[in-house]
């Protein structure tokens, strides 16, 4: 449970650095510039995906691990 | 807390719990799980358009997820994968077309409601039926894990044995068929998507089962992966036409993370009729919300 509480706490900390340092930027780039907006939108999504899918493996891994 | 772009005040403690929940059923059943997000969405005073962008964004970083871990398991074809996103993206194109002809017709709500509720409702009704009976002749057989068998397996056999060049051999799944079934499939499922909404994995998971013949934890697998391009794809058009909130699917997302993984890893502890008899609920909820908001004048 340790890892979990871990893991909410850096998700949290997370999306509210995200939202305070991405989301004026993000605001003006879809009123501006649709197209840029609409590739960043889908680069963003990803590279959070595929970094959280490490994060999320690894504490996998350790939950497992310690239940077997 | 403030979402700028689409001006809503929603709590991102919410939004990361109902990722979670979608990331659980993305993972076992290979669905993007839209008919849930979408209510979610707009209970919380997210407008339409946003609900169905932003989820669709929501959805490429949960399948980005759930496609990885389904990935290392080996339930993913990436070149059955990569055929039917070409499908797809012209079905989902036609079916928007489909939409807009509705639209100027004055009558696309009654129809897509008619069309959705006898979709799902034929789905769950086949599945159960299908499911049960491949249950109940294996009694005894059937082990936990990726083995798999389907009492309506001879019919997905008969359309393999159709040689309409050019046959596509697809070692992965233990499948070699016409090109132009598969295409036809994702076609379909294509023009679900983007006649009803979503990714229409309901549509597509069970297509790949009995049309195609591909065993049942590789097409929730390769239906992850193809979901990632064709809502890539969503996303983009959508977010050009000023329909996605970034940051909202961004929290979702963090629940989300967490559920894909719990919900591909679960899948090794059924077995395939299993999993299609679990997945039976989805099209119910599907039609049900459908249904209230048809009798209520409501949107969930």
């Amino acid at each position: 449970m340790v890892e979990l509480a871990i893991y909410a706490v850096l998700v949290i900390a997370y999306f509210f650095l995200v939202l305070h340092f991405l989301g004026g930027w993000l605001h003006q780039l879809e009123l501006r510039h649709r197209y840029t907006y609409a590739g960043v939108a889908i680069l963003l999504i990803i590279g959070q995906a595929v970094v959280l899918e490490s994060v999320t493996t690894f504490l996998l891994r350790i939950l497992r691990g310690r239940s077997e | 807390m403030l979402f700028p772009i689409s001006g809503a005040h929603i709590s991102p403690i919410y939004l990361a719990v109902v990722g979670f929940l979608i990331g659980i059923l993305g993972g076992f059943f290979g669905v993007g799980g839209s008919f849930i997000a979408g209510p979610a969405l707009r209970a919380v005073g997210l407008d339409w358009n946003f609900a169905v962008g932003t989820d669709l964004a929501h959805i490429v970083g949960k399948s980005v997820v759930a496609a990885k871990r389904h990935r290392a398991l080996g339930n993913v074809d990436l070149k059955l994968g990569l055929i039917m996103a070409v499908g797809t993206i012209g079905g989902a194109e036609v079916g928007a077309q489909l939409i807009q002809m509705l639209k100027r017709a004055g009558n696309v709500n009654l129809v897509v409601s008619v069309v959705s509720i006898a979709v799902y409702l034929s789905i769950s009704t086949f599945m159960i039926w299908e499911s049960r009976k491949t249950l109940a002749s294996s009694k005894g057989r059937l082990q936990k894990g990726k083995r798999d068998h389907s009492e309506f397996g001879h019919v997905a056999h008969a359309i393999q044995r159709m040689k309409i060049w050019p046959m596509v051999k697809l070692p992965v799944s233990g499948v070699t068929i016409s090109l132009w079934v598969i295409l036809l499939v994702a076609f379909v499922g294509g023009l679900f998507s983007g006649f009803l909404g979503g990714g229409a994995g309901y549509i597509r998971m069970p297509s790949m089962v009995y049309v195609l013949g591909v065993p049942t934890h590789l097409a929730v697998g390769t239906d992850l992966f193809e979901i990632i391009i064709s809502a890539s794809y969503g996303t983009f058009t959508h977010a050009v036409k000023g329909n996605v909130d970034i940051l909202i699917a961004l929290v979702m997302h963090t629940g989300a993370a967490i559920g894909a993984q719990i919900g591909a890893i679960s899948t090794q502890y059924f077995a395939g009729p299993k999993i299609r008899l679990a997945f039976v609920p989805l099209p119910l909820i599907g039609a049900a919300i459908v249904i209230y908001t048809l009798l209520s004048g409501h949107k969930l």
